[in-house]
Parts: structure tokens; C-alpha cells; sequence
């Protein structure tokens, strides 16, 4: 459990979060999205208390980080940038940081299995791919077996087999009543990972959401059809709130009717269908158009041309 | 699946805790055998050599040298100078080396209460240092006066000064990683914390030589940090020095300073 009331991280006269506000529940996986740059990591590092907030507070598990006497057990963290000393192995890494708060050698070796390290867990850090950096940085998030995990981009750099087993984990963790905050500039990826969305930009909330309900915002109404009696079909649609636009050969891109509708009066026609495709806007463009407003960092052309246009 | 097995939930964060961990962290990594290693190389290698230059000088009979019984002392653990680079870089690397490498917010998010990973890092790091330095000097010690016992002008523990100019050696030694240590956590950076270490240890000597030539300088220069510290483990002080344990205390001093500095910001800072 996360709570996080009027969050805000000034560094100068740059506000890096701004005022925020959310809840990350138990028992369910958590996406925390915007582009690079809109302050996700800032975000989980004030939660950590390693970053101290401007004003405003936030809470794990009903008390400030640090006010835990034991963190460990409290909160599990994967921060970004790896947090792994070269020179030492993954197994020496992981026993000191349990060393701090008194954690039993065996869990070590446990969580060493359950990432699957074993292989390379008396090999420096300093070796390891990225994809091994990511597992290690999970099963230190692991090690005192905590009621919330926090994790920052933990799919960057990891081939899809490797995305797929944090996918099942995370989803597996929260099942176990864990609260699950994880952050991603990658939308798709949340759509298969989270059932509720806190999406910002600037450092500001711009949707604090159901994935379900943040995909049904994104449909466009636009139905597509293909008939071979395109033509015959686009007459029978006509209507005062029906527009029908002729893309291609025998298709029709129509809005204004639902597909159910635009079934059965083909249907009472007898004109044949090919094809009936309610169009949902992709996940990326929703968020695109989102957050459109929100990127930190352009490259320079495309913003020239934004502003032509 | 993911639950462990093991009974983990055993208790909370303690000084004692954090100084394990330290501890693990001091001994798993290389560097930290390789710059000890390093320490112990120069000054028992340097020191033989430093006596055996020193016992053939003395061979030379048309040229005699005054105060022999007085330098007999100090001549094999002179290498203490070339100890302190490896030994401070160590004190540098115990705290820079997490934020070159990130570790620190590993560090720090287990012990929230930051303090307790500064107080261990500095406890570990000087039993380590003052252990191992103080054999190595007694060693150095014992094995220079062996080489010098060819010229029969080898000094003993009992010589005047000498047990504590061979203890000393150690004593510095600690304290000079220390400051390493303090200056790391404020500087957060390798090359900027060994570039301010040994700027104090040997450029700011160099500049109190030029201070000694002006007349209010001379009262200055003894209260340099190296100058301070160094009046431990001399037997011909330089006029107008502090003496060897207040001396001595004052080097001790700015280093607790240092250490205070650190822990402010340590505590204050965005990790």
C-alpha cells in the first residue's frame, strides 16, 4: 500500500513532480506511465525516501519509508539505474544487503533459485547483462519477503523471454495480496501487466485509472466494414449522424452507427459481409494523445513541424 | 511460489547489523585486497630498501653522520608516506566506489537512517587498517634494525621515541583513511575525493614551506593537517611544532570535522 498526498520535488526552479496524488492497493498490479522525463523515477524515490519531497508526503504500508525499523520487510525496490556494486558477486551483494536487517543466509540462496541466478550468483555484477543486472535488482527487491514491491522500468533490456517472467511474476506477487507499483514509458507493456493505471506527465497525474476504462477512452466509435456491395451498403447507412467514408475498394470506415447496427441492417438487406471491425485507437496512440502535450524531450525536427502545423 | 520459506521476518536494523554488512562489503570486493596489499608491499619493501641505503651511507666512514642513532628510528618506516596514498584511496573507495557504481541506493533504502552506514563504514575500515598497519609496522620496524644492526646503530623499541613513532605509523594511517572516508561522502566522487586527500596530505606542506618564509606564515604551518599529524612519527621535529600527541590530536580533530561535514550532508542530501 503507497499512499501519496500533494507529492511535489522542486530541484530549483524546475518542478520535477508536482503536486500528486494517488494510491497504489494491495492485491493488484499498478502501472505508473508517462514518457521519459515526466518524473516516474523521482516519483519512486521519494517513496523510498532517497530524494526528500519539496512538500507534500507519501506513505508505505501507513508510515513514512523510513520510520520502518525493518524497510526490508516493508518495501522491495528495482530502481532504474542499477544499484549493484561491479566488484561484487550477486550472491556477496545480496548477503550484505540482508546482513542489515538481520535476514537469514537461506533466504539469500532462495531468492538466488526463484530469479533464476544460480548459474552466475558467485560471478562479479560487473559482468552481468543487463537482463541478469534486472534479475539480480529483483531478487534484492525480494529478499525480506515485502508487502509492496516497487519497481522502475523492469522490462528495459530483458528479451521477451525474460519479459515474460516478470510479467508472470509481478502478476503472481500480486496475487499474493502484494501491492505492485511498476513503471514503464511503455503502454503496451502495461496493458498486459497492470489492471489499474496512474499515468503522468510533467510530473503532473493525468489519469488515474482502470486499464479496462483507460481502453474503452481510447475507442474511437469507428466501425470498418467490407462488403463487395460496398456502394448498395453505404446508401442503406446514410443517416443524419452517420458519416461513412470510402477508403478503399468495398471498404467503408463508419461512424455514427455501432457495428451490431450496421449487422443487422445488412442483414435485413441481404447484403453480404466480409468483414465487421469495431477500431479502437491502438493503446500507444491513446497514450500519445494523452500525454502529447506532456513529453519532456522532443527531438527538435518534429517539434519544428508541430509548430508549422 | 515467490513467499519465502525461510523465516524472514526476524527483526529490524541495528548499528550491529549495518556493521556486518559492512563488513561483508569491505571483504568481498578486490580492491579493497589489492590496495592493502599495495600498503603492505610499499612499506616493508621501501622500508628494507630505505635501511639498506641507509646502512650503506653509513659505511662510508670519511663521511660520518651526526645524528645516525637519532634517524636509526625513523629511516625504515619513512615508506608510511608512500602508505598513506594506497591506504587513503581505500578510505576514499569504502564510500565513492557506491556512488560511482549506484550501490548507495541500495545502501541507503536498507538503512534509511543513513547514519549507522557511515559510523560502520569507519569503524570496519579503521579495525582493518590500524590491525593490519600496526603489525606491518612493527615488522618494518624490526627488519630495518636488523639491516641497520650491520652498522651497530640499530635502534630498539626502547630507544628514545621509538615505540611510539612505531605504533604511530598505524595510528596515522587510520586516520588518514578516515579523513579518505569523510572527504568520499562529501565529494561523492572518486577522483574528486583523492584529488582533495592528497592536495591536503602533499600540496598543502609545499605551501607551508612558502608560508615559513613570511614571518606570520611560521605560526601557521604546524597547524597543517600533514604537519599536525606527521609530528607523531618524528623524533627531529621541525622547530616551533605542536609535539607529537597534540599534534596529533589536531589532525584527529579536522578529521572529526570532516566526519561531521559528511554525516550532515550524508543525512541532508538527495541520495
Amino acid at each position: 500500500m503507497i499512499e501519496a498526498r500533494g507529492l511535489t520535488k522542486r530541484y530549483g526552479d524546475k518542478t520535477a513532480v508536482h503536486d500528486l496524488s494517488f494510491t497504489v492497493r494491495p492485491g493488484v498490479v499498478t502501472g505508473f506511465l508517462g514518457p521519459n522525463g515526466a518524473g516516474k523515477s523521482t516519483t519512486m524515490r521519494m517513496i523510498l525516501g532517497l530524494d526528500r519531497p519539496s512538500s507534500g508526503s507519501v506513505t508505505v504500508n501507513g508510515r513514512p519509508y523510513a520510520g520502518h525499523p525493518a524497510p526490508l520487510h516493508e518495501v522491495g525496490a528495482l530502481l532504474e539505474a542499477k544499484a549493484i556494486h561491479t566488484g561484487r558477486t550477486a550472491y556477496n551483494h545480496l548477503l550484505a544487503l540482508a546482513a542489515t536487517t538481520g535476514i537469514p543466509r537461506g533466504r539469500v540462496d532462495e531468492v538466488i533459485d526463484l530469479v533464476g541466478l544460480r548459474d552466475v550468483a558467485r560471478k562479479r555484477a560487473g559482468g552481468f547483462s543487463l537482463g541478469m543486472g534486472q534479475r539480480l535488482g529483483i531478487a534484492s527487491a525480494l529478499l525480506g519477503d515485502p508487502k509492496t514491491l516497487i519497481l522502475d522500468e523492469p522490462v528495459n533490456g530483458l528479451d521477451p523471454e525474460g519479459i515474460l517472467w516478470i510479467r508472470n511474476l509481478l502478476k503472481d506477487l500480486a496475487a499474493e495480496g502484494r501491492a505492485i507499483f511498476v513503471s514503464s514509458h511503455l503502454m503496451s507493456e502495461m496493458a498486459l501487466t497492470a489492471e489499474h493505471l496512474i499515468v503522468i506527465g510533467r510530473g503532473r497525474l493525468i489519469a488515474d485509472t482502470s486499464v479496462t476504462e483507460f481502453i474503452e477512452r481510447a475507442s474511437t466509435g469507428r466501425v470498418k466494414v467490407r462488403s463487395p456491395q460496398a456502394s448498395r451498403l453505404r446508401e442503406l447507412l446514410a443517416g443524419p449522424d452517420v458519416t461513412v467514408a470510402n477508403t478503399e475498394e468495398g471498404t467503408l470506415v463508419v461512424s455514427g452507427l455501432t457495428s451490431d447496427q450496421i449487422g443487422q441492417i445488412a442483414s435485413d438487406n441481404g447484403v453480404t459481409l466480409f468483414e465487421l471491425a469495431p477500431q479502437q485507437a491502438s493503446l500507444e496512440e491513446a497514450f500519445m494523445e494523452l500525454t502529447g502535450d506532456s513529453v519532456e524531450y522532443r527531438a527538435p525536427a518534429l517539434s519544428a513541424e508541430r509548430r508549422a502545423a | 511460489m515467490t513467499t519465502a520459506t525461510t523465516a524472514v521476518r526476524t527483526g529490524k536494523v541495528t548499528q550491529t547489523r549495518v556493521l556486518n554488512s559492512e563488513w561483508i562489503k569491505l571483504r568481498t570486493l578486490r580492491s579493497t585486497f589489492w590496495t592493502l596489499f599495495g600498503a603492505v608491499v610499499a612499506t616493508i619493501g621501501l622500508g628494507m630498501l630505505f635501511s639498506w641505503g641507509f646502512a650503506s651511507r653509513l659505511s662510508d666512514h670519511s663521511h660520518p653522520i651526526g645524528d645516525a642513532a637519532t634517524m636509526a628510528v625513523t629511516v625504515p618506516l619513512r615508506p608510511y608516506v608512500i602508505a598513506q596514498l594506497a591506504v587513503g584511496v581505500l578510505g576514499v573507495m569504502v564510500i565513492t566506489g557506491e556512488y560511482s557504481t549506484g550501490m548507495i541506493r541500495a545502501t541507503l533504502s536498507a538503512v534509511p537512517g543513513r547514519l549507522p552506514v557511515l559510523w560502520a563504514k569507519a569503524a570496519v575500515f579503521s579495525v582493518v587498517v590500524l590491525v593490519l598497519m600496526e603489525i606491518v609496522s612493527f615488522l618494518t620496524f624490526f627488519g630495518g634494525e636488523a639491516i641497520l644492526s650491520s652498522q651497530h646503530v640499530q635502534a630498539t623499541l626502547s630507544s628514545p621515541q621509538a615505540l611510539r613513532i612505531v605504533t604511530g605509523v598505524g595510528l596515522y594511517l587510520t586516520v588518514v583513511g578516515l579523513l579518505g572516508t569523510a572527504l568520499g561522502t562529501i565529494i561523492r566522487s572518486t577522483a574528486g575525493a583523492i584529488a582533495a586527500l592528497f592536495g591536503i596530505l602533499l600540496v598543502l606542506p609545499v605551501l607551508g614551506e612558502v608560508l615559513n618564509l613570511t614571518s606570520w606564515g611560521k605560526h601557521i604551518t604546524p597547524y597543517l593537517p600533514s604537519n599536525a599529524g606527521g609530528d607523531l612519527l618524528t623524533n627531529a621535529p621541525d622547530p616551533g611544532s605542536l609535539g607529537p600527541w597534540t599534534g596529533f590530536g589536531v589532525f584527529v580533530l579536522y578529521t572529526a570535522i570532516a566526519m561531521a561535514v559528511a554525516a550532515y550532508l550524508l543525512k541532508r542530501r538527495d541520495a
